[in-house]
């Protein structure tokens, strides 16, 4: 039985302890909001907030998030960095297919919040383990500057 | 938006054949290349009739409910390129409703009714989709507000002409006013009227104004649903090993019980090529198979190297093969030339490699195979299945959905074939999602291409003409069975036999090599892109070769093409092409005039220590003719230049033991925020008919790359990926 808090609401589950808390989500939880790319921390798609801070929950074991707090896409515009980064995204049409937005998504929120006004070189540093394969970076970049100059 | 199940009901033949089809010819004739019998285009005019029950329609485009709901099927699949919302536009601004009372459905596969004319089948790709769409679907459009306005000036008695449309309601002269809901059921017992005008571009309400797309609400706050988030009722996850060398087979299979001990694990199925596991969750599908002793016959191919394969290309490369093209006489050129001028460029094979891999939800029942999966040919994969589980046609049912990343990998349906393999022997739903390591190492790839070039020189050291001899895999006769009588691969000779300069003489030399265990396809850009490559470094080197400036020296050739020249032009002024930069930096350009479009793209960059490049600046302008939504046009070049840019830098799909080694992301990475910096892009106003975009952006991408390489370091590089050569990116 692990105990998890997700989305600020605790579940008991029957899962084993070495299962990636990514296929926890989406599986086991029908959270599917947080994508998989790679299984191997080089994209960045399936990025969730661990007590505020992005991880790539496709490397991490469920065992390990044993209270914590574990924010996904479904509930992080619920935080008030969380809706102006959304509302940033959809102003600038950062969106192509949409596959790796979750995960930029929760990169920036936690970027944001940790540095409201993130420098160049800090957005880069944040979202670089982010691949968006549409390549839209230019307008990610932009979305988030425009959250960061508010 | 992807729930099309209403839609067969919509497409009853029974509404779309009556009505006039006088239109059609004239559709036709605009649209279709004349090897093309049929079109979807002929279609939009015949569905005069709205059709019948609380959904009424117009042909197979629109449908308008009671309530004045819009409903715009849309024949092309959304994968990123706004391509549903410029369509919902077009109808939107014919119909006169706001965009917001539009919504999409996805088309199900109809060959009548959905074929693009520029393809020939049903699919989206090859930068077709706003070329094709721009006048049918604003007819369909049109004239739904025709048959609208009709009824009510009927209802009202007075003449049509007093009557006016306006944000999905009808004005008559004396204040009356009908929404469009109420107004349907007359309306579709009207004939449909013989002459469809448009509106005049300059009366356009929202078409050439930057629109919200209607796509992305869903996904910035994971409530989108691709295909690898679906759930049916009593469905499983399943997931499969596929032999690792294309050809070989299932020899052996033990440990079955200890894969299947593993928790939430149901099945192990054997195919023919692959072992698949189903379970609860992927993760135990991949412990599973991971259990599994399997042992493979590698087949034929398990000998075979890159150094085998580049080698034998090499080699082909120099052969004759067939002509594509014959203009002038090249070989008394070559002989008179005062100098000649050779090089020989390759580029690799390439995996699409979308971030939502492979995936499909197939459930096969004794009478009907159902399908959900975002694909970019549905009328091909309906059709392949079919064969699979050995069902009629008719019986496959396929609801398209939304796509994690197409870039031509999703005009395959191997992977749906996989799945209805596997679900034909089960009794339950499955959604088959492979690893990205199965999704990169079972690709089907890009070619890997030889492109060498021989230009006869006049005294200037301008070209009189080129030789340009083109070896590669046939990815028209993989992908349609065979090539044309005269052995051309049209795709792989596109603009290098109709270059944008003017040459007397030009031979195009096509030679077809397929490599023995490869499967090649489609990839974003195709034969203009990788055409382009070759020509716009070759004239590079042309315009050095006689110590040219390579803007001066490309507008001195191009004299026929005034759109290519301004792009150049403008690329070249938002630069400072003129201003000098420092030691060690240089500026690249390369021009491009492909699917209706045309682009000039201009790279910046910076030589660090011995092989580091810092790219410093992105520029490039597109003339797509109309740009419909322009914001989408700018989205697609800033991602196309990157994407093109990406490959160009990194990527090569490599074989050892007639196995593909790049197995996941870092070994073959993509292009990342910290390595280019914004891409500025320009859009030429224009009001000629719209170009395509999705693909246009990557392809002048990679010679703009290796030009502005050359002006910086003065090293030629002609053989892509520049890694390759080991450069990388700071
Ligand atoms: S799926 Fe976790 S980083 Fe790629
Ligand atoms: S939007 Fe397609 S992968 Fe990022």
């Amino acid at each position: 039985m692990q105990k998890l808090m997700v989305n600020g609401v605790e579940h008991q589950l029957d899962v084993p302890d070495d299962m990636p808390l990514l296929w926890v989500l989406r599986d086991v939880m029908g959270l599917t909001g947080t994508k998989y790319g790679c299984g191997i921390a080089q994209c960045g798609v399936c990025t969730v907030h661990l007590d505020g801070h992005a991880t790539r929950s496709c490397v991490l074991p469920v065992s390990a998030v044993a209270g914590r707090q574990v924010t996904t896409i479904e509930s992080v515009g619920e935080q008030p960095v969380g809706q102006a980064v959304q509302k940033a995204w959809l102003e600038h049409e950062v969106v192509q297919c949409g596959y790796c937005q979750s995960g930029q998504i929760m990169s920036a929120v936690a970027l944001l919040t940790e540095h409201p006004k993130a420098s160049d070189e800090q957005i880069v540093d944040a979202m670089s383990g982010n691949l968006c394969r549409c390549a839209t970076y230019t307008r990610i970049r932009a979305a988030i500057k425009s959250v960061s100059q508010a | 938006m992807s729930d099309n199940q209403s839609s067969p009901a919509l497409l009853s033949r029974r509404g779309l054949l009556k009505g006039g089809a006088a239109l059609s010819g004239l559709i036709i004739s605009a649209y279709l290349p004349p090897m093309v019998s049929r079109s979807f285009a002929a279609d939009v005019v015949k569905g005069a009739n709205l059709g019948d029950g609380a959904e009424k329609g117009y042909g197979a485009f629109v449908r308008i409910d009671h309530t004045g709901a819009v409903t715009v099927i849309s024949p092309k699949i959304e994968m990123g390129q706004g391509v549903q919302t410029g369509i919902a536009m077009m109808v939107a601004e014919e119909l006169e409703v706001p965009l917001s009372q539009v919504t999409i459905a996805e088309a199900p596969p109809n060959a009548a009714l959905y074929t693009d004319p520029l393809l020939t089948f049903q699919a989206t790709g090859g930068s077709t989709s706003t070329r094709y769409t721009w006048e049918p679907l604003r007819k369909a459009g049109a004239g739904a507000r025709m048959v609208l306005i009709q009824a009510a000036a009927l209802r009202w008695n007075v003449a049509p002409s007093l009557c006016r449309a306006e944000n999905g309601r009808v004005l008559g002269p004396n204040n009356q006013s009908a929404g469009y809901g109420e107004l349907v059921d007359a309306a579709a017992a009207l004939p449909l009227p013989t002459d469809i005008p448009l509106k005049p571009i300059n009366t356009f309400k929202l078409l050439g104004k930057s629109a919200q797309r209607l796509d992305t609400p869903h996904k910035v706050n994971g409530t989108a649903k691709f295909t690898i988030d679906l759930q049916v009722p009593g469905m499983l996850i399943a997931s499969t090993r596929t032999c690792p060398v294309s050809g070989g087979t299932l020899r052996n299979l033990k440990n079955e019980a200890a894969a299947k001990a593993i928790a939430g694990v149901r099945d192990v199925v054997r195919l023919d090529n692959a072992v698949a596991v189903t379970a609860t969750n992927f993760w135990a599908c991949q412990q599973a198979l991971n259990a599994l002793d399997i042992e493979w016959d590698m087949g034929p191919h398990a000998g075979l190297d890159s150094a085998k394969l580049d080698k034998s290309l090499f080699d082909a490369s120099a052969g004759d093969g067939v002509f594509a093209h014959k203009a002038g006489d090249i070989a008394s050129a070559l002989k008179n030339a005062s100098s000649r001028f050779e090089a020989i460029y390759e580029q690799p094979f390439l995996s699409h490699s979308p971030l939502e891999p492979m995936t499909c939800v197939a459930h096969v029942r004794a009478d009907e195979c159902e399908l959900w999966v975002g694909c970019q040919a549905p009328g091909l994969a309906q059709m392949g299945a079919a064969k699979v589980c050995g069902l009629p046609v008719e019986k496959v049912v396929i609801h398209n959905q939304l796509i994690g990343g197409g870039f031509g990998r999703r005009l395959e349906s191997d992977f749906i074939f996989q799945a209805v393999d596997i679900a034909r022997k089960l009794s339950y739903p499955i959604k088959l999602i492979w690893s990205r390591e199965e999704d990169m190492t079972h690709d089907r790839y890009r070619p890997h291409y030889v492109d060498r070039l021989n230009a006869a020189l006049d005294k200037d050291l301008r070209p009189v003409g080129w030789e340009h001899r083109i070896a590669g895999a046939s990815v028209v006769a993989a992908y349609l069975g065979g090539l044309p009588a005269d052995g051309v691969d049209f795709d792989a000779v596109e603009v290098a036999k109709d270059p944008i300069y003017t040459l007397k003489d030009l031979q195009v030399r096509y030679i077809r090599h397929d490599p023995e265990v490869i499967p090649v396809s489609w990839w974003r850009g195709v034969g203009p892109l990788r055409s382009t490559y070759a020509v716009e470094c070759f004239i590079d080197e042309l315009a050095h070769n006689a110590k040219a400036d390579p803007v001066n020296y490309r507008l001195g050739l191009m004299q026929s093409q005034p759109r290519a020249q301004a792009v150049l032009r403008k690329a070249a002024e938002i630069t400072g092409w003129d201003k000098p930069l420092p030691a060690g930096s240089g500026r690249g350009v390369a021009v491009s005039a492909v699917f209706g479009s045309f682009v000039a793209t201009i790279v910046e960059l910076e030589k660090q220590g011995a092989k580091g490049l810092r790219i410093k600046r992105l520029v490039t302008v597109i003339d797509c003719g109309f740009a419909n939504n322009p914001t989408s046009v700018a989205s697609q070049m800033e991602g196309g230049t990157l994407f093109g840019l990406s490959a160009a830098l990194f990527n090569e799909i490599l074989i050892e033991n007639g196995q593909v080694q790049q197995t996941n992301f870092h070994q073959y990475r993509q292009i990342r925020m910290s390595d280019a910096p914004p891409v500025e892009v320009h859009i030429v106003d224009s009001v000629e008919s719209p170009g395509g975009v999705g693909e246009t952006g990557a392809v002048p991408a990679a010679a703009a790359l290796v030009n502005a390489l050359y002006a910086a370091t003065g090293v030629r590089e002609r053989r892509l990926p520049l890694s390759r050569s080991g450069y990388f990116t700071v």
